[in-house]
């Protein structure tokens, strides 16, 4: 068994803010990042796949197909987008990178069959870093 | 308790099945399979892992690490065409993958069973967006203690 991880980029703001509480509390919650009009991030993704070497190939990921399918599922809807208003999972979810690894975790594991049929390889990890100083990974 | 140390070396490479036509290797492995090759800055990290030794305090000296990194992947492999100049690229793919088992594979037969480090991860960059963790084939007897 390998692991390949395969870093992707993707620009995008967000605005932390929830209806359940008042503008006081958020701003006490959320700090900063409660800021009305919201800020943006560079944000880095790695995603870990777990699988077998093909003898034949060498391989345990055909990175072409797992570059098209996170271009396809992710980068091509995040990159650049105010997050809060032009990604569907964030009109209810708040777009922290909590739920920003789940919302992608989602959307790759919806397709994931139909790339790769085959027992292997596995999504096995996310890890997204918001900034230099913050990671959130997710082992599925 | 787990100790890493780093190595780099450069080298090209190509990926391409001899059996296949240049369009179908662009498939299965894009602009790597460039027939003229390409070449890239390897990062290569190597995790030990052991409980540190009463007398000296360490796992393993890392000047012998490093030695070892050297000898078996750095010196053979650095500013060289893995492809025509390092067996056994000469009938294996270069891949990422296939580097990283050919590396573990070298660096094993200096950590065998009983001693107290032992070969835990090999973990190769093949660019700052690319790598691959390798820990041993438990079907091989070079799996890692995990």
């Amino acid at each position: 068994m390998i692991r390949v991880t395969r870093r992707f980029r993707f620009s995008a703001s967000h605005r932390l803010h929830s209806n359940r509480f008042t503008d006081a509390e958020n701003s006490e919650l959320y700090g900063k990042c409660n800021n009305p009009f919201g800020h943006g991030h560079d944000y880095v993704l790695d995603i870990g796949v777990l699988g077998p070497v093909e003898p034949a190939t060498g391989l345990a990921v055909n990175l072409q197909a797992l570059d098209r399918l996170v271009q396809e599922c992710v980068l091509n809807d995040f990159e650049h987008r105010y997050l809060n208003e032009e990604i569907e999972e964030f009109a209810e979810a708040i777009p922290t990178s909590e739920n920003i690894v789940l919302a992608i975790e989602e959307r790759l594991r919806r397709r994931w069959h139909s790339i790769f049929p085959g027992d292997w390889p596995r999504l096995e990890n996310m890890r997204l870093q918001e900034t230099k100083r913050n990671r959130f990974e997710l082992t599925t | 308790m787990l100790i890493t140390r780093k190595a780099e070396f450069s080298a090209s490479h190509l990926c391409a099945l001899p059996g296949l036509s240049d369009e179908q290797n662009r498939e299965i492995y894009g602009a790597a399979a460039n027939p003229k090759g390409h070449g890239h800055n390897y990062t290569l990290e190597v995790t030990l892992s052991g409980e540190p030794d009463p007398g000296t305090g360490m796992i393993f000296d890392l000047k012998k690490l490093k030695d070892i990194i050297s000898r078996t992947v750095v010196d053979p492999m650095d500013h060289r065409f893995l492809n025509y100049e390092v067996p056994p690229f000469d009938r294996v793919v270069p891949t990422a993958e296939n580097l990283a088992i050919e590396i573990w594979n070298r660096l094993a037969t200096h950590f065998p069973k009983g001693e107290s480090a032992q070969l835990y991860n090999v973990r190769l960059y093949e660019t700052d967006d690319l790598y691959v963790d390798y820990a041993g084939d438990p079907g091989a007897g070079t799996e890692a203690r995990r």
